[in-house]
């Protein structure tokens, strides 16, 4: 292949890539853009002259409820692990035959729409007294993240070789020794996939937050937004400043975590 | 034992028990009082029968079929598209084929409420470059006819990133050689790929459609922000509509909206066996 060939190719690829990006450049624009200019026609296709007010706006009313979400994101991440990384170890390991049972269940628990689930929560939450709570929202999200978790834990941990565990075992440790010791760490890429998707999904949900936290004094940036955009449909700066905000932990999730997040997509959908 | 027993319970708890509730609202008549009080009038399947009779189910059917089917059409070939493209392994690729999965990660709400501002009647910039070209104004969120339009188009974007990621590590799976002995029988690229690369990706391509289809019928956040189903009902997918039933006005109605919840999960079960059957017919060969 000439390198003439090649060069047009990544031309190509750039705009492309441009094309489908345009949206997160626009969100970015308008966050920068100053109201008076936001109906200017034609509209403003650079931020050659920004203002920061949006941002502003975003540390004077979104700092809490981002704090919120950070926490609701890292509760989901603890318990997803918690559950499914032992869970996993099981399946793979401890019982290969009633296994297939619950790895079964995992796959249809996937495809319940989150609409029902916020539902019977809701009817469950209402007389626990659980709504408008941050531990509730955790239990509610984690149920996105910990069918994924068990069944990703599973795939990894039924490839690691069984010598490993029998020399741990033959040195005198408990299956809950091996499982810390040996299994966990060598586990270290999946406990890392697992616990990024528990964080994106908690962050980014929304249906959970708008049924089950609708009156709660600590609310997530998701709802955060949705809120700003009922309350003032004229200052879409600070709305997209807020939408901005709100995507890093998505942006940095893509930097550092590449090929966990390719990984993860793949693994749930193909692999066994 | 002990170390699914968590896992039991928490499927015990947090997703047998709300399936139940929902199943038990469906079948009662739940006020608003009474969901407060704990003691409704068991009513059977009358709360399926009145959905069914309503008039707006015939509606939200067809708006789910047609939303559901065209996403997942859409997103595929563009997606199909993409990975082939992608699969030459040029300068860049690597990083370009990341940036694409930007949309995929951001918060839905965040997806969903640029689309709502892109595509604002008067001070949308897609109005605004199709103005540039003549064509007038278009009211894509606050029209009956442009309504579910809008919804797809975005919904699409947004599935672009994981149909891209699952056809090209199908894609990664085709041996070169292949390739190699159709370029010596002369074949182009384009026979090459209706004659290689497509029928290879067939097992692929059924899961990603699959899969597509059991994620858009659960879609509500995009939908919801952008119309809530309006005007009218004319982008209400049944998801939507019962999502509104319950949530989405002031004065709730669970029973009816549990009902609705019910037959979309039937509706997303059938589907789900589709591809667990297909799933472990490729798993035995």
């Amino acid at each position: 292949m000439t390198r003439r060939r090649t060069w047009w190719k990544t031309a190509l690829g750039v705009f492309f890539t441009a094309l489908m990006l345009f949206p997160v450049y626009w969100m970015f624009n308008v966050s920068l853009t100053k109201t008076g200019d936001m109906r200017a026609d034609p509209p403003h296709w650079f931020p050659w002259d920004p203002t920061f007010e949006g941002y502003a706006n975003v540390f004077d009313q979104q700092l809490a409820n981002l704090g919120t979400s950070l926490v609701i994101g890292l509760g989901c991440v603890l318990l997803t692990l918690v559950i499914s990384a032992p869970a996993g170890y099981a399946l793979a390991k401890l019982l290969p035959r009633g296994g297939g049972g619950i790895a079964f269940l995992l796959l249809v628990a996937q495809m319940i729409p989150s609409v029902v689930m916020a539902m019977g929560f809701y009817a469950i939450y209402v007389r626990l007294g659980w709504l408008n709570t941050v531990w509730g929202l955790i239990v509610a999200d984690s149920t996105i993240a910990v069918p994924f978790g068990v069944l990703l834990f599973t795939a990894f941990m039924s490839g690691i070789p069984q010598e490993l565990m029998h020399a741990a075992k033959v040195d005198g440790a408990s299956t809950w020794r091996t499982f810390q010791s040996v299994v966990l760490p060598v586990s270290r890429n999946s406990v890392l996939t697992v616990s990024l998707f528990a964080f994106l999904w908690a962050w980014s949900d929304f249906i959970f937050a708008s049924t089950l936290n609708r009156n709660g004094d600590m609310i997530p940036i998701t709802l955060g937004i949705y809120n700003y955009i009922g309350n003032n449909t004229t200052q879409w700066n600070s709305i997209m400043a807020t939408a901005a905000v709100a995507s890093v932990p998505a942006a940095i999730l893509l930097i550092v975590a590449q090929r966990y997040v390719a990984g993860g997509v793949t693994a749930g959908a193909i692999k066994d | 034992m002990a170390f699914v027993a968590p896992l039991i319970v928490y499927l015990l708890l947090f997703y047998a028990y709300p399936l139940y509730r929902n199943v038990e609202l469906s079948l009662h008549d739940y006020t608003p009082r009474a969901f407060v009080q704990g003691d409704p009038e068991f009513v059977g399947f009358d709360n399926f029968a009145d959905v069914i009779s309503s008039s707006a189910f015939g509606l939200a059917l067809r708006n789910t079929a047609v939303f559901t089917l065209v996403s997942i059409t859409v997103q595929y070939a563009i997606g199909l598209a993409l990975a082939v493209f992608f699969r030459n392994n040029f300068r860049l690729s690597g990083v370009l084929r990341a940036m694409f999965l930007v949309p995929w990660l951001l918060p839905l709400i965040v997806s969903a409420s640029t689309w709502s501002w892109m595509m604002n009647s008067e001070n949308g910039i897609i109005n605004s470059v199709l103005g540039a070209f003549g064509i007038g104004q278009i009211n894509w969120l606050t029209s009956p006819e442009w309504a579910l339009a809008s919804v797809t188009i975005a919904n699409i974007w947004l599935g672009i990133p994981f149909n891209l990621v699952i056809l090209y590590s199908g894609l990664q799976n085709i041996p070169d050689d292949l390739y190699e002995a159709a370029a010596l029988d002369g074949a182009n690229a384009w026979q090459q790929f209706w004659r290689v690369t497509f029928p290879l990706l067939r097992p692929v391509s059924a899961v990603t459609l699959l899969l597509g289809l059991i994620y858009t019928l659960k879609v509500v956040d995009v939908i919801w922000v952008m119309t809530t189903g309006g005007p009218g009902n004319a982008s209400t997918t049944l998801s939507i509509w019962s999502y509104r039933e319950a949530f989405g006005t002031g004065q709730p109605e669970f029973s009816p909206a549990a009902a609705i919840g019910n037959l979309l999960i039937v509706i997303a079960l059938v589907f789900g066996f589709v591809y667990l059957y297909l799933r472990r017919r490729e798993d035995r060969a």
